[in-house]
């Protein structure tokens, strides 16, 4: 085969600004002219709707085997370390909610941890407790459309319909705590923008009761169907060797065996104070590491979670002002920190350099799980069908914004 | 292991002259930067040893630092050792102009889209790396933005790029965001 191109479709013709000076064609990472016979280069996305966002998969196939896969990224790339040099400490924050938007209460998280930690300042027993219920609240939701989603990727539309009713219940109660669904701006440096409103807490423990047993459902609908197990038992293996050697973390991580978890190795918040176990993969259908392990690392750590906010909810100090240590200013003096927390897609982490007294950091860094677990990719496509390709796109669980920042 | 007995190891084993490294057992993070010519065998030896086992890269950032003299690009490895859940940074200076590193990847596969991403935003290269093209933006993208002196293009192929006034001025003690109680 000569090239797998059409010469005339370099760019988008039908768009005037390009219509002259067109952009060298460098996006493809496999040259034509080194495919072996029977091999072909085929493009998986910016639009495809399993790639949970716009990221776009350059495949060398042979048929349906997938003998190579480079992914590309970039397509959300709007560089908030170069806006941060112009923004000051606390504006920073909406834009690193906009890193994992259907997770954003861990970004804002990890960020104002890495802030407090810069300044040396510490929050109160009422704001740690309003965290942690916030934090494992989205890790829920997140999870959930994690779990929708993976289960549609594979064809089962059910569960998508039932994690999706659950999810908005979460949406609604963030909703009535700051405002907003999705971006929330609510972790502040040294404290949150709201205090929970009268009733919240009851209603919050409602929505536990009722969601457990709908988890149960789903979880007995999807996790042990046979087609489902066939999909997904026996694809895209991890090795803890390789796992280790990528530094994937979260669920990714914890899929391959290892129990490795911030909330309990190198606790925040609190959490050493909280009672929950560390979900691992068990191998339990296939290979350990597969995708049938990560996903349920996922479902059984949604139970943990609920566990987690009921004795969070139990102990919440039922006074405290939540903006008692917010700083006035924060000018930190020179230096720098770097803070890790468990986001609910893995470790999520900011390294931040202060300059001298000035209300603008110097750099920021986002450190993004998903783009660590991008990195590992090619590995575990190599020799799948394309089919597969899908199923551990879903399995990683990837958000497109966090990766490309 | 403590940050002291972390950095007192890896000095020890590499057999670090006084005064070619500088390090801060007492800092938040505790670290140490070493020469660039010392970067592969400070990584292996932290890999290898088994009291230390640093089985994890966490990070690669940059920073830089115009203001230097000379002018420097400083490199910052964050690592994790997730049998012995202990914590050491390691940085390295370049010089600004023609900033090259020896990659890890070698020692850490996670190194290479860090590395990557760090020679797209601040163009360093990473001799031996195996596939070093830029990650986040486009091939042909004018400069390395996170360089300080990098400046916004207007436009890219027609796009307008540049952000508005208002973003750019704020440095200059210009109006802050209203995000905050006080504000």
């Amino acid at each position: 085969m000569d090239t797998p191109r059409s010469p005339g479709l370099d760019g988008a013709p039908l768009v005037t600004l390009y219509d002259e000076e067109l952009p060298p064609d460098n996006s493809y990472a496999f040259a034509p002219e080194e495919l072996e016979e029977d091999e072909m280069i085929l493009n998986m996305g910016p639009q495809h709707p399993s790639t949970h966002g716009v990221l776009r998969v350059e495949l060398k196939t042979d048929g349906e085997i997938v003998k190579d896969a480079r992914p590309h990224i970039g397509y959300l790339h709007r560089n908030f370390e170069k806006h941060a040099e112009n923004i000051d400490y606390q504006g920073v924050i909406p834009f690193t909610d906009r890193m994992d938007y259907v997770g954003s209460m861990g970004n804002s998280l990890a960020y104002a941890l890495t802030v407090e930690k810069l300044l040396g300042i510490g929050v109160g027993e009422r704001v740690a407790g309003i965290r942690v219920i916030t934090a494992e609240l989205q890790r829920i939701a997140s999870h959930l459309l994690a779990m929708g989603t993976y289960g549609m990727d594979i064809g089962a539309f059910t569960p998508f319909l039932l994690c999706f009713q659950q999810r908005e219940r979460i949406l609604d109660l963030f909703e009535w705590l700051c405002g907003a669904r999705l971006l929330y701006n609510y972790n502040w440096v040294g404290g949150v923008s709201h205090d929970l409103p009268e009733g919240w807490t009851d209603k919050c423990r409602r929505f536990l009761d009722e969601f457990v047993p709908v988890l149960d459902e789903v979880d007995s609908l999807l996790s042990h169907n046979k087609i489902f197990i066939r999909r997904t038992a026996d694809v895209g293996i991890i090795t803890p060797e390789m796992a280790k050697d990528y530094a994937l973390s979260g669920p990714n991580l914890r899929g391959s065996g290892i129990s490795w978890d911030l909330r309990r190795d190198d606790p925040y918040l609190g959490y050493e104070g909280y009672d929950f176990d560390v979900i691992t993969g068990t191998g339990e259908h296939g290979p350990i590491g597969s995708c049938w392990d990560r996903y349920l690392v996922r479902v059984r750590e949604m139970y943990e979670c609920v566990k987690i906010v009921r004795q969070a909810l139990d102990r919440l100090p039922a006074e405290g002002d939540v903006h008692e240590n917010v700083p006035r200013f924060v000018r930190p003096a020179a230096g720098e920190a770097y803070c890790r927390s468990e986001a609910p897609r893995g470790e999520l982490a900011f390294y931040i350099v202060a300059e001298n007294k000035k209300p603008i950091p110097y750099r920021v860094k986002g450190r993004s799980p998903c783009f660590v677990a991008m990195g590992l990719f090619h590995e575990i496509t190599r020799g799948e069908m394309i089919a597969d390709i899908i199923a551990i796109i879903g399995s990683l669980d990837i958000v497109l914004g966090e990766i490309d920042r | 292991m403590s940050g002291a007995g972390i950095i007192e190891r890896l000095v020890a084993g590499l057999g670090l002259a006084e005064g070619s490294f500088e390090a801060d057992a007492e800092a938040r993070d505790p670290w140490i930067r070493l020469p660039g010519d010392r970067l592969v065998a400070a990584a292996e030896f932290l890999k290898a040893d088994k009291e230390l086992d640093f089985d994890t890269l966490h990070c690669v950032s940059g920073v830089d630092w115009p203001g230097d003299d000379p002018p420097a690009i400083e490199v910052v490895y964050h690592l994790t050792s997730l049998t012995k859940k202990h914590w050491i940074v390691l940085k390295v200076r370049v010089e600004r102009a023609g900033a090259s590193l020896p990659t890890l990847e070698t020692v850490w596969k996670a190194a290479n889209w860090h590395e990557r991403e760090t020679y797209d935003l601040f163009g360093v290269r990473f001799e031996g790396h195996s596939d070093l093209r830029r990650i986040l933006l486009p091939a042909d993208w004018p400069g390395h933005p996170l360089l300080r002196d990098w400046e916004w293009p207007e436009t890219w192929h027609k796009i307008p790029v540049k952000p508005g006034r208002q973003l750019t001025d704020r440095a200059e003690g210009g109006q802050m965001t209203g995000v905050g109680p006080f504000d």
